[in-house]
């Protein structure tokens, strides 16, 4: 469209900008750019020089300079160690938790339901995404509590929930992250060939062995794509092991308890999520999952 | 078709329905606990009332938290809408060198942890800019929200944007018309639909933001979710806490749900 010009003189704005792609697409993107690079990477990178700086012992002011105390810190002081673990196990356990329930689930939506139960459960899983993030952890909160649902619920048989710990943190993450593990499953079952199943059938297999043969290795991607919310927003989350954890710690806790006593150990632990995220990311993409995204 | 036993099948049903219990029970112990008679939340409910809604109503602190809220989110929403939709029309228009970062930087700030995001700008507003004398206030929590809301409006343009046919543009322009009043009477009446759509999403993701919030909000200036994380800190849950709670449930659902139905009209148009 750039070799149709105007009646020229008219609009030469207009007409300069249709023969200039190039110009159209920097004044395009000169504004959105100079926002996302300009406040954001630059934030980051600012960040990360700051994990090379230190704390003046005496003004406890940040002071700039070169070290790397709070790396080698990260990596042997045993509680921080203990506590990225910590985070990585609760991580992984929701993402596994969150793929036991979607495939069952998503198995029911596409292969059992009626197209109507099938609407109305895909908006019933889609809706708690919008219903707030920190409403949830507290609601989870007011169920787990002493006084609160779990235990009525439970008191006829005879159980106690086990109180703020991190069964309950992962329970809680679980909670927030598992319509983005849900939906993707969902949409690939629905889009295996039901012939497939057909086949699977006729050559003699029953539905264990078709969903365990068929059905799990043709949504492995989509399991990766959800993976990928449900592992790293759980891993840089630390207000739900703060409201229904006890004393737990994750790696968030750490970075938001230092950013005003002591910020450049703060931004070197974040570091750490940044890290996990990065690998995990660049793992899904080799698998070629974000495509689905 | 899949062959399931009725074992199977029932075993299956149950499944399906345990998910749906363990996704909105906590949401219904809550929003009921708004209506709790007693200060202090629990289960089960003795005494229903809307004390604490009316309480809440005419409570200071929770009015200006909702004023702040509201700021912050039209805010954040009408700077991402005008930034999502340039990149989106970037994106649409031309093949580019750098075009798979330019979509990995719009999607990053959400991308990443709201502890990363928030102590990035934290770190950057009071180790940089307040040293340099530059105090940013109130501001910086709606640069922060308008950063990562940015990709809401991004996705919905984008998306709209591919599926519009480019001879109408052309067509106009083959017609006189420049490309203001091209972009004012033919292209933006196709997508205002979707850039509604996206812009309200900005908005609820703004309204129930916390992480970031809590490292970017100056001193002093609550939103409605930093209240609520203020209040929730003590030992036991205040029945008006889950009022405020409801509050943002209905607050972040409504746009969401606008956003849906105008999505759903582009598609039967």
């Amino acid at each position: 469209m750039s070799t149709k010009s105007t009646s020229k003189g008219s609009q030469p704005i207009s007409s300069f900008l249709l023969r200039k792609p190039k110009v159209r697409l920097i004044s395009l993107l000169t504004l959105p750019m100079t926002w996302i690079v300009g406040v954001y990477i630059v934030s980051l990178f600012l960040l990360l020089i700051t994990a090379f700086w230190n704390v003046d012992p005496f003004t406890s002011r940040v002071r700039p300079g070169f070290t790397l105390e709070n790396f080698i810190m990260i990596f042997t002081v045993p509680a921080y160690i203990a506590t990225s673990i910590r985070t990585l196990f609760i991580a992984l356990s929701v993402t596994a938790i969150c793929v036991l329930l979607a495939v069952p689930l998503g198995i029911y939506m596409a292969k059992i339901a009626n197209p109507r139960l099938r609407n109305f459960l895909a908006v019933a899983i889609t809706l708690p995404l919008w219903a707030g993030y920190l409403v949830k952890i507290i609601a989870m909160r007011l169920v787990f509590t002493e006084e609160g649902f779990f235990n009525w619920f439970m008191a006829p048989f005879g159980i106690r929930g086990p109180g703020f710990s991190i069964p309950i943190v992962i329970l809680t993450l679980t909670y927030l992250w598992f319509p983005y593990m849900a939906l993707p499953v969902y949409t690939a079952i629905r889009q295996i060939p039901p012939n497939l199943f057909d086949a699977s059938s006729d050559m003699g297999a029953k539905g264990f062995t078709t969903v365990y043969r068929v059905v799990i290795p043709l949504i492995v991607p989509a399991i990766i794509a959800g993976s990928v919310f449900t592992f790293s927003l759980s891993l840089g989350d630390y207000l739900a092991a703060r409201f229904t954890g006890g004393a737990t710690q994750m790696i968030g806790s750490i970075i938001a308890a230092n950013i005003n006593l002591n910020p450049p150990v703060a931004a070197a632990y974040s570091m750490i999520p940044i890290a996990f995220v990065v690998i995990y990311l660049m793992v899904a993409r080799r698998t070629g999952s974000l495509e689905r995204m | 078709m899949l062959r399931l036993s009725r074992l199977t099948r029932v075993a299956l049903g149950i499944v399906v329905l345990s998910i749906l219990f363990f996704m909105y029970t906590p949401l219904m112990v809550l929003i009921l606990n708004s209506f709790n008679e007693s200060q202090i939340s629990g289960w089960p409910i003795d005494n229903f009332s809307t004390k604490w809604w009316e309480f809440a109503r005419s409570y200071q602190p929770i009015r200006d938290a909702l004023l702040n809220s509201v700021l912050v989110a039209t805010g954040a929403m009408v700077i991402a809408s005008v930034l999502g939709t340039l990149v989106a029309f970037a994106m649409k228009g031309f093949s580019f060198f750098g075009r798979g970062t330019v979509n990995i930087l719009v999607v990053l700030p959400i991308a990443l942890p709201g502890v990363v995001t928030g102590v990035a700008f934290s770190n950057t507003y009071s180790n940089f800019l307040t040293p340099m004398g530059f105090n940013i206030g109130y501001f910086g929590m709606i640069v922060a929200h308008s950063t990562f809301c940015i990709v809401m409006v991004f996705n919905n343009v984008f998306a709209r944007l591919r599926r519009m046919n480019p001879n109408l543009q052309e067509a106009s322009a083959d017609l006189g018309a420049g490309l203001w009043q091209t972009f004012r009477l033919v292209t933006f009446p196709q997508f205002r639909t979707s850039f509604a759509a996206g812009a309200l999403l900005a908005f609820a993701l703004s309204f129930d933001e916390v992480v970031v919030t809590i490292f970017t909000a100056p001193p002093g200036v609550d939103t409605l979710p930093l209240w609520i994380l203020k209040e929730v800190g003590r030992p036991n849950q205040a029945s008006v806490v889950n009022v405020v709670a409801t509050v943002v449930i209905l607050l972040s659902l409504i746009p969401v749900y606008i956003s849906q139905r105008l999505a759903r009209a582009q598609e039967d148009e």
